[in-house]
């Protein structure tokens, strides 16, 4: 966390010197700062006390096993908003990864092992083929990968003819398919870790939980993440000194095409089909959570932390809102206020003060 | 003064507790350029943005043909006739839109301007308008495809096409070459003789001796100079606007070491001379030229960016052909890029992020960046060059442009090098900071070869030991810095001299 304060830091006692607002500006740094963590230990305290059995160990394993995909998906999406790029093919790479595995096992009669190789394999190659149109063809991120969505969601389609893959399914050709979802495969989805009470943490959350940590270190503490934040931040600046921008933003949207793919592949695991409807909320929610994160300890930029915190925040609302029974349809509404309420806080607030420089 | 467009009286602002300007007194006169010379904040700025608009007065009062003005906002600014071209030359063009778009584009933007385009008529007026200019450029063409001086003059003139009271320029000719600038002084000289008064921002002493009516210094938010006598007395107003004088400079002149860089028949660009150039051990090697001279395409050659057309270079008398600008610099060969807002700063990052950028792996150990070290190295650039700041961590945003300068310049000069090549070093910072760039680049430059890039001549007399002139990316001179003929300097950098001693060049001697 310490860059990320340091930066805080710095930006406030800098735009002290040229504007300082006696008590108002430490008070906007403050709100800056820890406005969302407040906001979301009210939220916390609020549900814990106005609804029955939020406040939990079982409630919160299930806030967190709600968020663990979502969350591994935002982090992916974190390394493209780094490098200042984006990466909308998230959500339909998952669902292809979700295909595939169901495919590789139940028509191909494979492993869980080779399942799970193929699926990372198709995760990274998507990434590399976004990476190569972006930085070699110059398409725009945007546009890049949104052609890769629409192009997986047909692809993913294609072998089964728009039918959802299970064991005993009939197959175009005529045949039946045999093959079984790997028990292997399944334990990534459904098995639980013993923690104090037995059952309690699932699979999904360790893996999650692993990402993060692993995602924040690289981003924050090794040389590589540092590249990538000076490419995000003037990437004609980070090649005349010397970095090999392409290669570091296609190794970007190489990350988030396997984090998606772990997304997809914990996905399958829990469902036990290649079911071709599910995962439909996948690419707005992760977006959401890695952009709620910039709002987190007034970072004003993608990291690692803000987006898990982000995706714990939406996990955690939708949560207590099921549990006070509010209706199913108003929780993209409520996600929807949340990512604003965020964005504004990131860019009125932070740009107010990078703004007293200008 | 009778005829003065605008004139300002005990104008105030502050930003919180601090006080930008205090008590500014100015009168600007119809059909003179008036000068406005301060420091790297000063408080030009903010002085600007309170007569265009853009920040409220505090206190004080300005009044416009002796009715009194105080914009609430940019537009009302504009629309009582004051308009302003600022610094940065994309602000006041649209880039993807034709000259004549961009030339009547606040006409266009005016209510009740009618919802259908009218091409032929928007191009007809754009021509007009441009002829008035004296800007030669087909209307058709998008600024995009214009020269950075064509869209500085396609700016002004969609400013002049209000018929302004008062055009304020904030330096308009900070990338601009010698050969733009003057077409851009004769546009403004044009103004003058129509009875525009102009307000000049600038840190260039040509600029200042080519146009200035009148000179006000300005120095910690308030006028500390007044200067109206002809001649102009330029000495003073520097010593006011600095508070002191500024010394002497003198060049120690050293011996040059052995060759460490050279160049042999090296083709910059098709139909150019090939170069033959050596540069020195413990030499500060200027090259100068006008802007499209050669002078940024000699730098990306020799920093891997791109290729010679033909040619070799050797360094230290190895071979050396650079496919990237990280071969260069594990090579040894640094380049501080010319325009660091685009091509220099990582903004929103430290100042020490920005220093270490180019030398992370020697700051990190199995690629974990070894933050203490990185610290630690910034903070002994901060203090070699001075750089005014609370500590390493600031944001480079918050620096003034002379010191983000400095930080461009230390992040070179905090590693060793075997040549550093600094591209326009001295950009959009005004003078005691180049003096204090200047003197550390001379300081460290035992050691390595050094190439300084610098189109404007005080600069290169301030700080090289030899003179290299390029001219249409061919070598047009080679003089050591002592007993100089600047006539002929400056005819070989105008392209006037032919090609006398181009194919000689490497270590040709002095001038006559």
């Amino acid at each position: 966390m310490n860059a990320m304060q340091d930066k805080a830091a710095a930006a406030g006692s800098g735009s002290g010197e040229s504007t300082k607002v006696s008590g108002g500006r430490s008070a906007t740094d403050l709100a800056i700062r820890y406005g969302f963590l407040t906001l979301l230990a009210g939220l916390l305290v609020f549900f814990s006390v106005f609804t029955e059995g939020f406040f939990s160990p079982f409630s919160a394993v299930f806030i967190f096993q709600s968020v663990a995909i979502t969350g591994i998906l935002a982090l992916g999406v974190t390394f493209t908003l780094v490098v200042d790029g984006f990466d909308l093919s998230i959500g339909s790479t998952a669902t292809s990864a979700l295909m595939l595995s169901a495919y590789m096992m139940v028509v191909l009669e494979q492993g869980a092992v080779v399942a799970v190789l193929a699926c990372l394999l198709m995760g990274a190659f998507i990434g590399l083929v976004n990476g190569l149109l972006i930085v070699k063809t110059r398409v725009p991120d945007l546009l890049a990968t949104l052609g890769m969505m629409f192009l997986l969601i047909g692809l993913q389609r294609i072998p089964t003819e728009g039918r959802s893959i299970s064991t005993g399914m009939v197959l175009p050709s005529g045949e039946k398919a045999n093959g079984v979802f790997d028990p292997a495969f399944l334990w990534l989805g459904r098995h639980k870790f013993d923690f104090i009470i037995p059952n309690l943490i699932p699979v999904s959350v360790v893996i999650f939980v692993i990402v993060a940590v692993l995602v924040w270190v690289f981003l924050e503490k090794t040389r590589h993440g540092r590249l990538m934040y000076a490419i995000g931040s003037n990437a004609r600046a980070a090649a005349l000194a010397g970095t090999n921008v392409n290669r570091y933003k296609i190794m970007a949207y190489i990350f988030s095409g396997v984090l998606a793919s772990v997304g997809g592949i914990l996905l399958s695991a829990r469902l036990g089909r290649g079911d071709i409807a599910s995962g439909n909320n996948l690419l707005l929610d992760s977006v959401a959570a890695a952009l709620i994160g910039f709002a987190v300890l007034g970072a004003a930029k993608p990291n690692a932390f803000g987006t898990a915190i982000g995706a714990l925040f939406v996990g955690i609302l939708l949560q207590g809102l099921t549990m006070m029974n509010a209706p199913y349809y108003t929780q993209d509404f409520v996600k929807g206020v949340v990512l604003v309420v965020a964005l504004v806080f990131t860019f009125v607030l932070t740009g107010r003060r990078a703004g007293a420089h200008h | 003064m009778a005829d003065a467009a605008i004139e300002i009286r005990g104008l105030t602002k502050a930003f919180g507790a601090n006080r930008v300007l205090r008590g500014i007194d100015m009168a600007l006169a119809r059909g003179e350029i008036t000068v406005l010379m301060g420091a790297n904040g000063a408080g030009k700025s903010t002085l600007v943005k309170v007569i265009c608009g853009v920040h409220p007065a505090d206190g004080g009062e300005i009044f416009l043909n002796g009715a009194p003005f105080a914009p609430r906002n940019p537009i009302e600014a504009i629309r009582a006739g004051v308009v302003t071209v600022h610094q940065n030359i994309n602000d006041g063009v649209i880039p993807d839109l034709d000259v004549a778009s961009n030339l009547l584009l606040d006409s266009l933007a005016e209510p009740g301007a009618g919802f259908f385009l009218k091409g032929r008529e928007i191009r007809a007026r754009a021509r007009e308008v441009a002829a008035s200019m004296g800007l030669e450029v087909d209307v058709r063409r998008p600024v995009r495809e214009l020269q950075l001086a064509d869209r500085q003059l396609v700016a002004i003139a969609r400013a002049m096409a209000r018929k302004p009271e008062l055009l304020i320029l904030d330096e308009p000719t900070s990338s601009l070459s010698a050969a733009e600038a003057e077409r851009l002084f004769a546009l403004l000289e044009r103004l003058r003789a129509q009875g525009v008064a102009i307000l000049y921002i600038s840190h260039r002493t040509s600029d200042i001796r080519r146009l200035a009516d009148r000179i006000y210094a300005m120095r910690d938010g308030a006028i500390v100079g007044h200067f109206a006598e002809k001649p102009l007395d330029y000495e003073a107003a520097v010593t006011a606007m600095l508070g002191q004088g500024l010394e002497e400079i003198r060049l120690d002149n050293r011996p040059p070491g052995a060759p460490v860089l050279e160049l042999e028949g090296l083709v910059l660009a098709p139909g150019a001379r090939p170069i033959d150039l050596s540069v020195h051990q413990d030499e500060v090697l200027a090259v100068t030229g006008l802007v499209g001279a050669g002078k940024t395409r000699l730098a990306s050659v020799l920093y891997g960016l791109e290729a010679p057309l033909s040619g070799t270079m050797r360094l230290g008398g190895a071979p050396y052909r650079p496919t990237s600008p990280r071969a260069a610099i594990d090579a040894g060969v640094f380049l501080c890029a010319k325009d660091r807002g685009s091509n220099g700063v990582l903004h929103d990052h430290p100042l020490d992020r920005n220093m270490s950028v180019p030398f992370l792996e020697r700051f990190s150990r199995l690629s974990f960046v070894r933050a203490r070290a990185e610290a630690r190295a910034a903070r002994d650039i901060i203090g070699q060059l001075g750089i005014v700041c609370q500590s390493e961590k600031d944001d480079i945003a918050t620096l003034s442009g002379g010191n983000q300068q400095k930080v461009m310049v230390g992040r070179w000069l905090g590693q060793p090098s075997r040549v550093l090549i600094l591209d326009e070093p001295f950009q959009g910072v005004d003078i005691k900071a180049r003096r204090d760039i200047g003197a550390k680049i001379r300081e460290t430059a035992g050691g390595r070869a050094t190439i300084v890039m610098a189109a404007e001549m005080d600069e290169v007399l301030e700080i090289a030991d030899r003179i290299v002139v390029l001219s249409e990316h061919s070598l047009a001179g080679d003089h050591r810095n002592e007993s100089l003929d600047l006539k002929q300097v400056l005819a070989q950098v105008a392209g006037q001299a032919g090609a006398p001693e181009a194919g000689a060049a490497g270590n040709s001697g002095a001038a006559p």
